[in-house]
């Protein structure tokens, strides 16, 4: 089983956000930088996957040389080699054709992605991967086993849980409750330090999409207090004045 | 402007969030001219199938092959292009539900289209074509210009009116060509629970913390929620020691919502928590502690004990719904 795993480096979830140069850049002054929550959930459980059944576990980003601590991290945690494409990534569309690029020659059997990054949220490089590998992508995962060339799945859906299969190789994104993460232990650090990192440079793809700006949510006005004694007035004020109910 | 809308169904109905995708199109091509074309993908009846026209769709494509009679991203993104290419569409809106979430990146790679997801406002075309969408999960928001000539955008359900614009839709039988080798996903089981408001389509949504003391003390958040018709919710600490579904827990790394009404119980308002809800219409907050960063982030507040609260708030509601 030959594993390829997406990683992408956020903001830690503490993050309080601002903006610089006119509110065109997130400003990273201070942020600590984290590999994306549902990445790392990936991570672990093609951990679990290759321990069980054999096999290999490569973790990908695309992002600059500043991003190589998360990297270290996800070999730390036990993944067996690292890429890293060199280039800034600037849409989902940009990061999938990198991906998709490398992957293209490399045969996995597995890819997987977080569900969406915590940052930008696009939720579609598993879906866009899938579709320039020619291979099935199953989104927003809570369980995978593999059995015979077939991945036996789960899947969130609007109001309820699917339970799927989809022939290897596949593209699928992790949602919580996939697996717990795991934290790098002494040994893994260690190791981590002479695990091969491979540095590739982009190709000639272009994002088709760009942020113009950015813009924090108005601050809300004051709270309105209502006493315990009167909590009922709750149901009046939201009819009345708030008219939600 | 030639526009198509993903009409997603379940079971034969067609969502809300349809309908807001229908309406937000039907919107786009008042101001921009153009015609919107609603596909429907799987057995709809012909009269929810005309129920597109009500809201702004010219016509309606129906793919009914019975490869759609389960939802598979391959199938149904291959549909949607289809559809796309027979109408020269360069616009195709979708709603940013889990389904659509699996849909719209594989339309998007065949058309090779930009796209933009969980998009909340109408695009702005005086300048190029930009949209609003969140970013850092709610914490705030960022304007994103596409530059292709077609373009994908996913819209975030909630975030959209419903809006009447009838029209007789033409329907229209559709055949994407499609064989059982296209598919290499296959559903074995789907469990809905029923009479439930599914979470991310809720107007109103009742959501706890550690501060109901334990998954026993529910029935009061279950209560108030059935009694408004609200679906349930609740923090992450909640959901990791397991009184409550993972699927319920909203924030950061959980789920972003845009009800119209959220009350949180219990939940002290942790900045991740916050990310997640931040744009709900209106908030109210009730806990014990009224330092609690929550009440900085809500319309309303009552500072006390849950549980002497919550039963004098279930009282009023019941009065009010059977009033």
């Amino acid at each position: 089983m030959k594993i390829l795993v997406c990683i992408s480096q956020v903001p830690d979830t503490t993050t309080k956000v601002t903006f610089t140069d006119n509110n065109t850049k997130f400003n990273t002054q201070g942020v600590q930088f984290i590999i994306n929550p549902y990445d790392e959930l990936a991570l672990t459980r093609a951990l679990e996957i290759t321990e069980k059944q054999g096999g290999t576990v490569s973790v990908i980003s695309v992002g600059l040389a500043d991003t190589e601590p998360s990297i270290r991290k996800a070999l730390a945690i036990g993944a067996h080699d690292a890429i890293r494409i060199n280039a800034e990534p600037i849409d989902g569309f940009f990061v999938a054709e990198q991906i998709a690029n490398y992957a293209k020659n490399e045969n996995f059997d597995l890819i997987f992605t977080g569900r969406e990054s915590i940052d930008y949220n696009g939720g579609m490089v598993a879906g866009l991967l899938g579709e320039m590998l020619n291979m099935p992508s199953v989104n927003v995962i809570t369980a995978i086993e593999i059995e015979n060339g077939i991945a036996h799945l789960e899947r969130d859906i609007d109001g309820g849980r699917e339970k799927l299969t989809a022939t290897l190789p596949c593209v699928v994104s992790a949602q919580k409750e996939l697996t717990e993460p795991r934290i790098p232990n002494m040994r893994g650090i260690m190791a981590a330090r002479t695990k091969p990192l491979q540095v590739v440079e982009p190709n000639s793809a272009q994002a088709n999409t760009q942020t113009t700006s950015y813009e924090l949510p108005a601050p809300k006005g004051a709270c309105k207090l209502i006493d315990v004694a009167d909590a009922g007035k709750l149901i009046e004020l939201l009819h009345q004045e708030a008219k939600v109910i | 402007m030639n526009i198509l809308v993903f009409a997603e169904n379940q079971d034969g109905i067609f969502k809300k969030s349809s309908f807001e995708a229908v309406s937000y199109a039907s919107q786009i091509a008042a101001s921009n001219g153009g015609q919107v074309t609603a596909v429907s993908i799987g057995n709809v009846s012909s009269e929810k199938l005309a129920e597109l026209g009500t809201y702004g769709a010219d016509s309606v494509f129906t793919y009914t092959d019975a490869i759609f009679n389960q939802f598979t991203g391959e199938a149904y993104s291959k549909a949607l292009a289809h559809a796309a290419k027979n109408k020269s569409a360069d616009l195709i809106i979708i709603s940013n539900t889990y389904s659509g979430k699996m849909v719209a990146p594989r339309v998007a790679a065949k058309l090779n289209a930009g796209m933009v997801s969980g998009v909340i406002s109408m695009p702005e075309t005086t300048n190029g074509f930009k949209v609003k969408r969140m970013v850092f999960s709610g914490k705030s928001f960022a304007e994103v210009a596409i530059n292709t000539t077609v373009k994908v955008l996913s819209i975030t359900p909630n975030s959209f009116t419903i809006s009447e614009n009838p029209k007789t839709a033409a329907i229209e039988s559709m055949d994407a060509g499609l064989s059982a080798n296209d598919v290499k996903t296959q559903t074995v089981e789907v469990a809905r629970a029923s009479g439930k408001i599914p979470l991310t389509e809720a107007e109103l949504v009742i959501s706890g913390g550690r501060g109901m003391k334990g998954p026993e003390n529910w029935h009061l958040i279950e209560t108030l929620a059935d009694t408004l018709g609200a679906a349930t919710a609740c923090s992450k600490p909640v959901s990791d020691i397991h009184w409550r579904p993972h699927s319920e827990h909203v924030g950061q790394t959980g789920i972003t919502i845009k009800p119209n009404l959220y009350i949180a119980i219990g939940i002290s308002g942790a900045i991740q928590h916050l990310a997640g809800v931040s744009s709900s219409k209106v908030i109210v907050a009730i806990n014990k502690d009224p330092e609690a960063p929550f009440f900085k982030a809500a319309d309303y507040g009552i500072v006390g004990d849950a549980f002497e609260i919550l039963p004098k708030i279930i009282e009023a509601a019941k009065a009010f719904k059977s009033a």
